[in-house]
């Protein structure tokens, strides 16, 4: 078996935790005999190959086709390069409109026929017209190297787009992995409609949708409105190998309690503060840390102060390299209390470092995960519950530390990948 | 001898900056000062503003025998850092005192807001720093300015307490009215206590305007301000500049002009013959109040409002006063020279401006005065600093508990007989 990957970043230069997933995967992958060829926008050429063959879409200029450029654009018609907004206009408007669309994309075309793009491979604001032409480069990737895979595998919204493209172009199986959906980034009236529009194109046109978790996956069928028989759950899992934990000398002398993640609505920080206010009103022998950045950030630092428990509850901003694990290492508990999560990685991070965890029960996580503390994210009784017996029962929390500890060691990329290898067998003649 | 009065008082302060402090700093790290910046900018500062203009003010008081006065109110943080980075600073004050024409006012030691939260903690610092200042230029304080000209009703009684007769604040419009800032006034609450009003008309020309093209009023001579002096004052006895001393090369550089300004000031004044310069506790003595002027809220020489919210307006800058505030009295029973230092530059009111959230009327002057980018960083800073010093202090107070404990059960047998006695009866 052998897969066309597309990617948007790969270790070591990764900004969230798609990057990392997608290097499991992809050893995961080979262990279980399955080839890969992975795609990215933009290599820097230091990431580890052992496992996948890399391929930088930036080198590959866009001129192999077979077919002429009105071909070749048929078949990709979908994609649009730059802004496609058009408000307001009436059905003459519309037509000229899309004329004028019509003879520009034939126009850039020729312009980037024979050209190389320098994709950022970041997520800045021309991450539309990036998308747009990754497909293009894809889609003659995929044309070039017919014959040296069986099926196409895109993971996210940000590649879908590629995995169309190729699958038009070659006419093999496609895969559509689902990290995250639009509804977890935004809330269910706040979704951005574009990017919602190509996750709904790439789950239809898929013959196969993987999910990371079940709660994913109803989200897919429920509001994308996709046939349950083609949605598949495959658990995320977690590579821990070469990991030393780290010992960090302790400043502060009471337990601490953490938050670890982007402070944004969906992992839901206002529900994290007021559990702490909860156990601050019992006892003082406790500090919160709520460790990262985002849009909410500032918003939590004025509800902490308005709460009057600032000077328990402290803010470490965005942390870099080992001050993450230097985080897990000093924490006695942690807690993700997110309103909306496709898996959640953290908590077997924190697991992994021997700190129990207590997750909201709307997180993908809180499917594989029996040692962790599962509550409602907003049922911050509970929440507060759960802490304070965590902090107060030591037998408790020893208890929670080693089972989890085994737990999440377990939950590894090689049984999940098999399950994948399945799912490629499935729709590959 | 000319009958109304300049009144000229500068005010000397510098902040003690903090470090970034991490949360994985609590704990384990108790110094909490970025001595390099506070280094550099002191030196900078010291270069561009305090010498220079020292040196101009001795040459301008020995120039005009008598006839040209100034006062000055320096902050106990900023005599600290003069001492510990640039002490030809100190000298070149001594030798401005030495004239006998420079008045020397009391203030909070720690540049404070004391006042607004804790009695015995404001007193404990204003005698701090009389101590510190007669120590340092021979003579006792008779004049007291709060921090940022901060006053009310009950602050101006708690001061004329501790036996200053003379005070200074701002010439709000709020507060007077129709009132012209020139006269001397007194407080409502305390008739004894007699009021300098900051005519913040005229000291802002000098100190916010001075540089500004396109102001129309550009450029700003003394003949022309001498005018401006007059035409204020027709009705009124003293004119009160109050300005913070780095205006003079600092915030106006010394391109823009001011030091020639200053150096023409006096002599243009003399010359004009209308007025003759006074320091603050002269004023008051020459001039009987008109009448009282009754502050019920707080007011400062701060932004449009010329209220306290630059400093406690927002839930951070509360949260983090309350907080720092709650261990007066822990402080008080541990009475520990080296916790104390560090309370006091805590205290500091920049830490809580620095906190600030108003971006946009003031926002300009907030943010040259600022170190860090947002309010937010500022807040958590402080906060982990907080957290780092209570520590501290619990420690020390858990300490002492240990040794009365000691003490009683050394003493405790003694008391059992007692009791067992009692009952027998």
């Amino acid at each position: 078996m052998r897969v066309l990957m597309f990617g948007w970043e790969f270790p070591p230069h990764i900004a969230g935790g798609l990057g990392t997933a997608c290097e499991g995967i992809v050893k995961g992958l080979a262990y279980n005999g399955v080839e890969t060829l992975f795609v990215m926008p933009s290599a820097s050429g230091d990431e580890d190959q052992s496992a996948t063959t890399i391929i930088n879409a930036s080198d590959v200029p866009v001129d192999t086709v077979t077919e002429t450029v009105d071909e070749f654009l048929d078949k990709v018609k979908f994609i649009h390069i730059g802004s496609n907004m058009i408000p307001y206009a009436n059905p003459e408007e519309f037509g000229r409109l899309i004329e004028e669309e019509k003879r520009r994309q034939v126009k850039d075309f020729s312009i980037s026929y024979g050209q190389k793009y320098k994709f950022s491979g970041k997520y800045g604001a021309n991450l539309m017209e990036e998308v747009a032409r990754y497909a293009m480069v894809g889609g003659t990737i995929a044309l070039q190297r017919k014959d040296e895979f069986d099926v196409i595998h895109a993971h996210d919204w940000l590649t879908y787009y590629a995995g169309i493209a190729a699958k038009e172009l070659t006419g093999k199986p496609l895969v559509i992995h689902v990290h995250a959906t639009s509804f977890d980034r935004g809330s269910v009236d706040n979704i951005d409609t574009r990017v919602f529009a190509i996750e709904k194109r790439g789950m239809e046109i898929a013959d196969r949708v993987v999910t990371v978790s079940d709660l994913t996956r109803n989200i897919v069928i429920s509001r994308y409105g996709i046939d349950p028989a083609k949605v598949v759950t495959v658990h995320n899992a977690v590579d821990f190998s070469g990991r030393e934990n780290l010992h960090v000398e302790r400043g502060v002398k009471e337990p601490v309690v953490t938050f670890l993640g982007r402070i944004t609505y969906q992992k839901g920080p206002e529900y994290f503060i007021e559990a702490a206010a909860k156990v601050l009103k019992r006892t003082r022998k406790v500090r919160f840390v709520m460790a990262g950045s985002g849009d909410m950030m500032n918003r939590a630092i004025r509800h902490a102060a308005r709460l009057g428990i600032s000077d328990r509850f402290h803010f470490t901003g965005f942390l870099r390299g080992t001050d993450v694990q230097k985080m897990f290492a000093l924490s006695d508990v942690y807690v993700m209390p997110s309103i909306s999560e496709p898996f959640g990685i953290s908590p077997l991070e924190a697991m992994r470092t021997g700190v129990p965890s207590i997750i909201s029960k709307q997180s993908g996580a809180a499917e594989v995960l029996k040692y962790a503390f599962k509550v409602d994210f907003w049922d911050v009784d509970a929440m507060a519950d759960d802490i304070y017996a965590l902090l107060s029962y030591p037998a408790l929390a020893d208890f929670s530390a080693r089972m989890g500890y085994d737990e999440v060691n377990a939950l590894k990329w090689n049984g999940a990948t098999a399950k994948l290898k399945q799912v490629y067998e499935s729709v590959v003649k | 001898m000319a009958s109304k009065s300049i009144c000229l008082y500068f005010q000397v302060h510098q902040p003690t900056r903090l470090r970034l402090y991490r949360f994985f700093d609590i704990g384990k790290d108790s110094h909490y000062y970025d001595d390099f910046a506070n280094r550099t900018i002191l030196r900078r500062v010291a270069q561009k503003c305090y010498l220079p203009m020292n040196q101009l003010m001795l040459e301008l008081i020995n120039k005009h025998k008598g006839k040209f006065k100034i006062a000055y109110s320096i902050s106990g943080s900023a005599l600290e850092q003069f001492q510990r980075f640039c002490p030809e600073v100190i000298d070149s004050f001594k030798a401005l005192a030495a004239t006998g024409r420079v008045e020397f006012l009391a203030e909070t030691y720690y540049h404070s807001l004391a006042s607004l939260a804790s009695e015995s903690e404001f007193r404990h610092q204003v005698e701090k720093h009389a101590a510190r200042i007669e120590e340092l230029f021979g003579v006792k304080p008779t004049a007291f300015r709060n921090t940022e000209l901060i006053y009310s009703n009950g602050i101006g009684e708690m001061v004329y307490d501790m036996g200053y007769k003379t005070m200074l604040t701002e010439g709000a419009r709020h507060i007077m009215g129709w009132q012209s800032p020139n006269f001397v006034y007194s407080g409502e609450t305390q008739p004894h206590l007699k009021l300098l009003l900051r005519n913040y008309n005229l000291s802002d020309d000098i100190a916010f305007r001075f540089s500004n093209r396109s102001w129309d009023m550009w450029p700003l001579t003394a003949e022309k301000y001498v005018n401006w002096m007059k035409e204020s004052a027709k009705e009124g006895d003293v004119v009160n500049l109050f300005m913070d001393y780095e205006t003079f090369g600092e915030h106006q550089s010394a391109e823009s002009g001011i030091f020639d300004f200053m150096r023409a000031l006096p002599e243009a004044v003399v010359k004009d013959g209308t007025f003759g310069f006074v320091t603050p506790s002269e004023a008051t003595r020459k001039y009987k109040p008109v009448a009282g002027i009754d502050v019920e809220d707080p007011i400062s020489w701060a932004d449009e409002e010329r209220d306290l919210t630059a400093w406690l307006g927002n839930e951070l800058q509360s949260e983090a006063f309350k907080k720092v505030y709650a261990m007066t009295e822990k402080l008080a029973i541990v009475n520990d020279p080296e916790l104390y230092s560090d309370f006091g530059h805590l205290q500091e009111s920049d830490h809580f401006y620095y906190m600030c959230t108003k971006f946009f009327s003031d926002g300009e002057v907030h943010k040259y005065f600022n170190p860090y980018d947002t309010p937010y960083e500022a807040f958590i800073n402080y906060m982990n600093v907080i957290s780092d010093f209570q520590t501290r202090l619990d420690e020390k107070r858990a300490a002492l508990d240990v040794k009365e404990t000691a003490v009683q059960e050394l003493a405790a047998p003694a008391k059992t007989v007692r009791r067992k006695v009692a009952k027998k009866k």
